[in-house]
C-alpha cells in the first residue's frame, strides 16, 4: 500500500511456524480457569470485578508497544500509539477505580 | 536472552492475573488482587519495552502519558457514573484490537505477505470485527448511560431490524473469508476497510433497540466481546499472556452475561434481539384500585415500630443520588434497634453490582447487603419493606402474568412482607412500561417524590422533631 522501509532491526526471529495448536491449548484452559475463578468471586463485587478485569485485557498494550514503538512504517506506528492510548487508559482508570470502590467495603 | 525474560515475564504476570481474580472472591482480601494486577502489568509492559525492536521510545512514553492524562479523571467519576465508565473502558479495549488488527494487516501485506496465513488472517479478521464492533457498540451504550442528547435513550426499532443486523454481520464475515483466502489480492485492502467499516456499523445497530433495563447484561456482553478480541490480538501476535489475559476476561464477561440474563429470565439472543422495552405492554391493572398514599409521618412511625426493614434499592436511587440519605436512615433506625437489610436484586442498576457499589461508598456494611436468594425465604418476617426507586425487579406480576413482558423474572418478594413503602418519582410504570400491581397491593403505601428529599424528610421526622 506505500514504500516500505525494510525492518533495520527486524523482529527476533519469528518462529519458523507459530505453533497455533498450544495456542488453542492456552486460550482453551485459559477460559476453564477463568470460568473457576470468576464463579468464585464475591457477588458484592461484580463491579470492581468488571473494572479489574477490564484493566487486565488492557495487557492488549504489549501488543500496541511493539506496534507503536518498532522500526514501522509511520501510519503503522500511529495506529499503534492510539492503540497503546487506549490501553493505557484502560489499564490506569481501570485499576485506580477498582482500588477506590473496593476500598469503600467495609464490614462494619 | 530478552527473548527468555519476555517469555518469564509473561509466566508471571498470568499467574499474577489469576491471583488477582482470585483475591476477588472476598471483600477483604480483594485490595490485594488489585495490587497483584498492576504489579503483573508493570512486568509485562516493562518486559516489552526492553525488547530490541522497540526503537521509537519517545511515541512510547507519549502514547502512555497521553494514557495517563486521560486514565486518572476517568478513575474520579462519581459512582453514579461507573456504568458508563465501564462502557467507555469496553469501547477502548475494543478500539485497542481493532486498530493493532489493522495494523498486522497491513505491515504484512507490504512487508511480509508470507507472514498472512490462512490462521493467522481469520485471527486478524476475528480481531478487527470483535474489535470495532466492540467499540462502537460501548461507545453508543456509553452514549445510552450518559444520556448524550442525541443518542436516544429509547429503545429504536423498526420493521425488518434484525434481518438488517443480521445482515450486516453475515457481509462482513463473508467478506472476512474472502480476505483469509486472498489476503494479497490488488483489492484485498478496500475489502479489508468495508469488513472495519461493517463491523462499526453492527456496532452501533447492535446498541440501537436496547432500553435501559437490559443495560446489566448488554455490559457484560460487551464486556465478554472486549476480552474476546484480546484473545485474538494473542493469536496475531502470536503471545500467549494476551491469549490467557483475554480469556480471563472473555469469561468475566460471560458468567456475568449469564447471571444477568439467569435473573431475567431471558436468553441471550433475546436480549440482543428481542428489543425488550418495545413491548410496552400498558396493562390495566384488574379492576384498576388505586393508590394509597401515605404521609412521612405515618412512615417514619411505621419504620420506627418494625423490628426487621428490608430496603430494596432501584435505579431510582441512583438517579436520585439518594444513598448516603439511605445510610442516615439506616442509622436512625439501627440506634433504635431496628434491624435494617438491604436486598439486592442481580439486574437492579445499570450494570452487576451497581446498587453493592453505591451502598458501600454510603459506608454502609457490606454484611447488611443481602441477595435475593437469600432474603426471600425471610420477607414473611419483614414488617417493613422499603422500596426506594425499584420497580420491575418487586413486580408480583412476574410470578403469574403470563402475557407481561418480565414473566417468570426472579423477583424481590416485596409484596409478602406486613407493609411495603414504596418511594417512587412519578406515577409513570418503570423502564418495562408496565404497571406494577405491588403498589395498589393492600398492603402497599406509597411516598410520592424525589427519593432523596423523601428520605430526607424521613430522617429528619426521626432527628429533631416527631419520634423519639
Amino acid at each position: 500500500m506505500m514504500p516500505i522501509l525494510v525492518a533495520a532491526q527486524a523482529p527476533p526471529a519469528e518462529p519458523a511456524a507459530v505453533d497455533y495448536w498450544s495456542m488453542l491449548f492456552v486460550f482453551v484452559l485459559a477460559t476453564f480457569i477463568g470460568l473457576g475463578v470468576i464463579r468464585r468471586v464475591s457477588r458484592l463485587l461484580y463491579t470492581p470485578l468488571m473494572s479489574l478485569t477490564n484493566a487486565i485485557s488492557a495487557i492488549a498494550v504489549v501488543g500496541s508497544i511493539v506496534v507503536a514503538g518498532a522500526d514501522y512504517p509511520q501510519v503503522i506506528r500511529i495506529l499503534g500509539a492510539v492503540a497503546l492510548f487506549a490501553s493505557m487508559t484502560n489499564i490506569v482508570s481501570g485499576f485506580l477505580i477498582t482500588d477506590r470502590m473496593l476500598k469503600m467495603f467495609k464490614k462494619q | 536472552m530478552t527473548h527468555a525474560i519476555a517469555q518469564l515475564a509473561a509466566v508471571l504476570a498470568t499467574a499474577l492475573f489469576i491471583f488477582s481474580l482470585h483475591w476477588m472472591n472476598d471483600p477483604k482480601t480483594a485490595r490485594r488482587g488489585v495490587m497483584a494486577g498492576v504489579t503483573g502489568m508493570l512486568v509485562a509492559v516493562l518486559a516489552t519495552w526492553v525488547q530490541p525492536e522497540i526503537v521509537h521510545h519517545a511515541w512510547v512514553v507519549l502514547a502512555i502519558v497521553a494514557g495517563f492524562v486521560v486514565g486518572v479523571p476517568l478513575s474520579l467519576v462519581p459512582l453514579t457514573a461507573v456504568p458508563q465508565r465501564t462502557a467507555l473502558s469496553h469501547a477502548f479495549g475494543g478500539l485497542a484490537a481493532g486498530l493493532v488488527g489493522t495494523a498486522e494487516y497491513f505491515l504484512g501485506l507490504g512487508e511480509n505477505p508470507a507472514q498472512l496465513t490462512a490462521f493467522r488472517m481469520s485471527a486478524i479478521v476475528a480481531e478487527v470485527i470483535l474489535g470495532f464492533l466492540t467499540f462502537t457498540g460501548s461507545l453508543m451504550a456509553a452514549g445510552k448511560l450518559q444520556e448524550v442528547k442525541w443518542i436516544p435513550q429509547r429503545p429504536v426499532t423498526y420493521p425488518g431490524q434484525n434481518v438488517v443486523n443480521i445482515g450486516v454481520l453475515v457481509t462482513a464475515a463473508a467478506l472476512g473469508v474472502l480476505v483469509v483466502v486472498h489476503p494479497t489480492a490488488a483489492w484485498s485492502g478496500e475489502v479489508f476497510y468495508a469488513i472495519v467499516g461493517l463491523a462499526v456499523l453492527f456496532g452501533v445497530l447492535l446498541i440501537i433497540p436496547i432500553g435501559g433495563a437490559d443495560m446489566p447484561t448488554v455490559i457484560s456482553i460487551l464486556n465478554s466481546y472486549a476480552g474476546l478480541s484480546a484473545v485474538a490480538m494473542g493469536f496475531v501476535l502470536n503471545n500467549k499472556l494476551l491469549v490467557t489475559a483475554g480469556a480471563l476476561d472473555g469469561s468475566s464477561g460471560l458468567i456475568l452475561s449469564i447471571i444477568m440474563c439467569r435473573a431475567m429470565n431471558r436468553s441471550f439472543t433475546n436480549v440482543l434481539f428481542g428489543a425488550f422495552g418495545t413491548v410496552q405492554k400498558v396493562k390495566a391493572i384488574g379492576e384498576q384500585k388505586a393508590w394509597k398514599q401515605e404521609t412521612v409521618e405515618g412512615a417514619a412511625q411505621l419504620l420506627d415500630q418494625a423490628r426487621l426493614v428490608v430496603v430494596i434499592p432501584g435505579y431510582g436511587m441512583a438517579v436520585a443520588q439518594a444513598q448516603h440519605k439511605v445510610r442516615e436512615l439506616y442509622d436512625q433506625l439501627t440506634k433504635r434497634g431496628v434491624t435494617v437489610r438491604f436486598a439486592i436484586h442481580p439486574v437492579a442498576g445499570r450494570m452487576p453490582g451497581h446498587m453493592n457499589v453505591l451502598l458501600a461508598e454510603a459506608d454502609i456494611p457490606y454484611t447488611a447487603l443481602v441477595e435475593m436468594d437469600e432474603i426471600n425465604p425471610e420477607m414473611p418476617q419483614c414488617d417493613v419493606a422499603l422500596v426506594i426507586g425499584a420497580n420491575d425487579v418487586v413486580n408480583p406480576a412476574a410470578r403469574y402474568a403470563k402475557d407481561s413482558p418480565i414473566y417468570g423474572m426472579p423477583i424481590i418478594d416485596a409484596d409478602k412482607a406486613r407493609t411495603v413503602l414504596a418511594i417512587k418519582r412519578s406515577k409513570n410504570p418503570g423502564f418495562a412500561g408496565i404497571d406494577n400491581e405491588l403498589y395498589v397491593e393492600d398492603n402497599t403505601w406509597m411516598l410520592f417524590g424525589d427519593a432523596k428529599a423523601v428520605l430526607g424528610e424521613l430522617v429528619r421526622q426521626f432527628g429533631a422533631g416527631g419520634i423519639h
